[in-house]
């Protein structure tokens, strides 16, 4: 990542932009939870989603793969596109769109199933393999892409809810890549897990981007600033700012972002 | 309560002059060991309740038990009686149209006259032939088909002696009573007298409680009939109640829309899980019975009137399953892209399965139980064959324990006991099952 210069319109000559979401509002019931969000993700990058709690970056991360359909009242206006596709067209197939963009969740939550199986959920269900051979390639593939191969490959018909903390959250991680998405969210994959577990999978986005496009929400500013190339700082459900990591944590150009990162408020 | 507020700033005076702990003062200590004894006390209580609970489970249990011991043996004579070809087949013919018409009755009775040839009057002839029980004539006949070849010939056989000298014989007849007070007469406990000097009496296991039907006499009752039909009754309630009340529990819960509708909905269901059962067997005689014409009488309608009371339960218990299912599963199967069913078919619907079926288990164990509303539909007919399909007239345990509760012989005392044996036998057995299957559910970790 080349220094720019960054202004208003700072990222639009860096990368390709895999998503793009305009004048996004999503409303819960009758409350508004993010105010008219302009927001790109590049191609092969990773975009921390930094704010105090209640600041609509979940919500944001969320609408990427259409995960707030589960939720009744919850409401989604603006254009949201995933390679100049809009992901709420009526037309769009739901479980393809999940196909591409794929997600890890805050808490480790891996089925109740062997560790085989929770790898090969995703690939049986979509179909992709029907050999076992090459399910079994996929599986160890993505262990392998999770960093986890080395430790489960002798117990891969153990209960994958039997690992520790930071394993079972790299199952979920190499869960999410077994189906070769496009993009992989993260809603703080670290906040359950202990410093080394959470050094392990920091160095791990970095290595998956290399094939993914990554965006990650986080609690942790060093840790936004360790994984990331761009941050967006949102604040009342709006996004305040939107730029290169290290431009935004050692130049905030709003007041709010500088507040928060000085730890002021959030 | 008052001298709460009272020791504190003495407390933290004490405290930060470096004395006393405000906890260590003697009211302190007291309020504690107040607070200790009142645990204490709660949890006596509650040890109680449960000593009590147990102590009545055993009264009843022991109370049914003892009641129910002489049911599970009858009083035996064996008796040789002469198959006499004028009574039976006087023509010869050897047909067994001929045979079967015969009057095996005059037989048995001319062996007891023979055994006892001073009794000559009528009076004492018929007390005399209370002796055997009416399936003597039965058995003999059924000997005679088997084998017509024994037409001519004289044969021993041990036949049911009637209730009255069963009870007898169990030692359930006071013989002290005055004559007129007692169901058999003095020349009665004469014959008995001799005949069990005679060797002639034994007591063998009742099998026939185990494997006959319904009798009008309680030496030749059993209960087998009821439990086929129970059985028969509750595969008809399981085989609807089940997969409707999981199907509509899913949909309530996974895929119907949040609306005043569904609402609606839910507040019925909760609200039929409280309906008498009386109610529902009115409702299957009016509509399956009457509207539909199905056959009366049979476990085909009284399942499907008790699947109706069952389903309640059985969505509840299955929404509240669902319900209890993480939504972090279903986030994750979401997250890779599964389809909304899949989510549910292959990840929810597995892991509420065990909470499923300990609401099926509750539902069929209720069901198992219900009397009033097969009363309704029939299934309280007096039926002495063995139910064969679901369209047979049958009865089933509740029902036949309620009707031998009902009549008078004192043969019927010890059925009914031992009936409810029966029945809570199947219900542990039924349960026992349901929660194996449930562990086995379970331990998919």
């Amino acid at each position: 990542m080349s220094a720019q210069t960054v202004d208003a319109e700072p990222m639009a000559a860096v990368g390709q932009a895999k998503m793009t979401a305009r004048d996004v509002d999503v409303y819960y019931g009758e409350k508004r939870a993010l105010h008219s969000v302009d927001c790109d993700v590049i191609e092969n990058e990773v975009l921390s989603l930094i704010g105090p709690s209640g600041c609509g970056k979940s919500t944001f991360l969320r609408c990427l793969n259409r995960m707030n359909d589960t939720i009744d009242i919850c409401r989604v206006e603006g254009n949201i596109t995933l390679d100049s596709q809009d992901i709420y067209d009526k037309e769009l197939d739901v479980v393809q769109l999940r196909a591409r963009v794929g997600m890890v969740f805050q808490k480790p939550n891996p089925f109740p199933k062997s560790i085989y199986d929770n790898i090969a959920y995703g690939p049986r269900i979509h179909g992709v393999s029907s050999h076992k051979d090459d399910l079994d390639g996929i599986v160890q593939r993505s262990l392998e892409g999770a960093g986890l191969w080395q430790e489960v490959k002798d117990r891969l018909a153990e209960p994958g809810t039997g690992l520790s903390g930071g394993q079972q959250q790299r199952l979920c991680i190499a869960r999410a890549i077994a189906v070769s998405p496009e993009v992989i969210l993260m809603d703080e994959p670290c906040s359950a897990l202990d410093p080394i577990a959470t050094a392990h999978i920091e160095e791990l986005i970095d290595e998956l981007r290399q094939n993914f496009t990554i965006v990650i929400v986080t609690h942790n500013m060093q840790q936004a600033a360790r994984v990331s190339q761009k941050t967006a700082f949102f604040h009342l459900g709006e996004l305040v700012e939107h730029n290169l990591t290290g431009e935004l944590f050692t130049n905030p150009k709003d007041e709010r972002t500088q507040g928060y990162i000085t730890g002021r408020y959030g | 309560m008052s001298d709460i507020a009272e020791p504190t700033p003495m407390g933290i005076a004490q405290a930060t002059a470096g004395h006393r702990d405000i906890h260590q003062t003697p009211e302190a200590i007291a309020r504690r060991q107040r607070r200790y004894r009142s645990e204490a006390r709660f949890k006596y209580y509650g040890i109680a309740g449960i000593a009590a609970a147990i102590s009545m489970l055993i009264v009843l249990l022991v109370s049914i038990a003892s009641e129910s011991f002489s049911a599970f043996t009858q009083t035996f004579v064996t008796i040789d009686v002469n198959i006499d070809q004028a009574t039976v087949d006087p023509n010869e013919s050897g047909d067994p149209a001929v045979i079967g018409r015969a009057s095996f009755q005059t037989l048995a009775n001319n062996t007891l006259y023979a055994l006892f040839p001073d009794v000559s009057d009528r009076r004492d002839r018929r007390a005399l032939r209370a002796l055997l029980s009416p399936g003597v004539e039965f058995e003999l006949r059924r000997r005679v088909m088997d084998d017509p070849s024994l037409v001519g010939q004289t044969i021993s056989i041990t036949v049911e002696m009637s209730d009255d000298f069963d009870q007898l014989h169990k030692g359930l007849i006071d013989r002290t009573l005055p004559e007129a007070q007692r169901r058999i007469n003095d020349l009665q406990l004469s014959w008995y007298d001799q005949l069990v000097s005679e060797g002639l009496i034994e007591t063998q296991f009742n099998w026939r409680f185990f494997s006959g039907a319904n009798s009008r006499y309680p030496e030749l009752a059993g209960i087998w009939a009821a439990l086929v039909g129970s059985l028969l009754t509750m595969a008809v309630t399981l085989g609807l109640a089940f997969p409707i009340g999981v199907a509509a529990a899913v949909y309530l819960e996974e895929f119907a829309p949040k609306n005043w509708f569904t609402d609606m909905i839910e507040v019925n269901i909760n609200n039929l899980a409280a309906v008498p059962s009386i109610v529902f067997g009115l409702l299957g005689l009016a509509v399956f019975i009457q509207f539909f014409g199905m056959p009366n009488s049979s476990p085909l309608v009284g399942g499907m009137v008790i699947a109706l009371m069952t389903l309640p339960t059985i969505i509840i218990a299955s929404r509240a399953a669902l319900k209890a299912v993480p939504p972090s599963i279903r986030e994750a199967a979401l997250g890779v892209g599964a389809s909304k069913i899949q989510v549910v078919s292959h990840h929810v619907l597995p892991l509420a399965m065990p909470g499923i079926l300990t609401g099926t288990i509750i539902g069929m164990a209720q069901a198992l139980g219900e009397t009033a509303p097969l009363l309704m539909v029939g299934m309280v007919i007096f039926i002495t064959s063995i139910p064969s399909g679901f369209t047979d007239p049958s009865t089933v345990l509740p029902v036949q324990i309620f009707s031998w509760a009902g009549n008078p012989e004192r043969g019927f005392v010890a059925l009914t006991s031992a009936a409810i044996m029966v029945l809570l036998t199947f219900l542990i057995v039924m349960n026992a099952l349901a929660i194996y299957l449930r562990k086995k559910f379970e331990r998919r970790w």
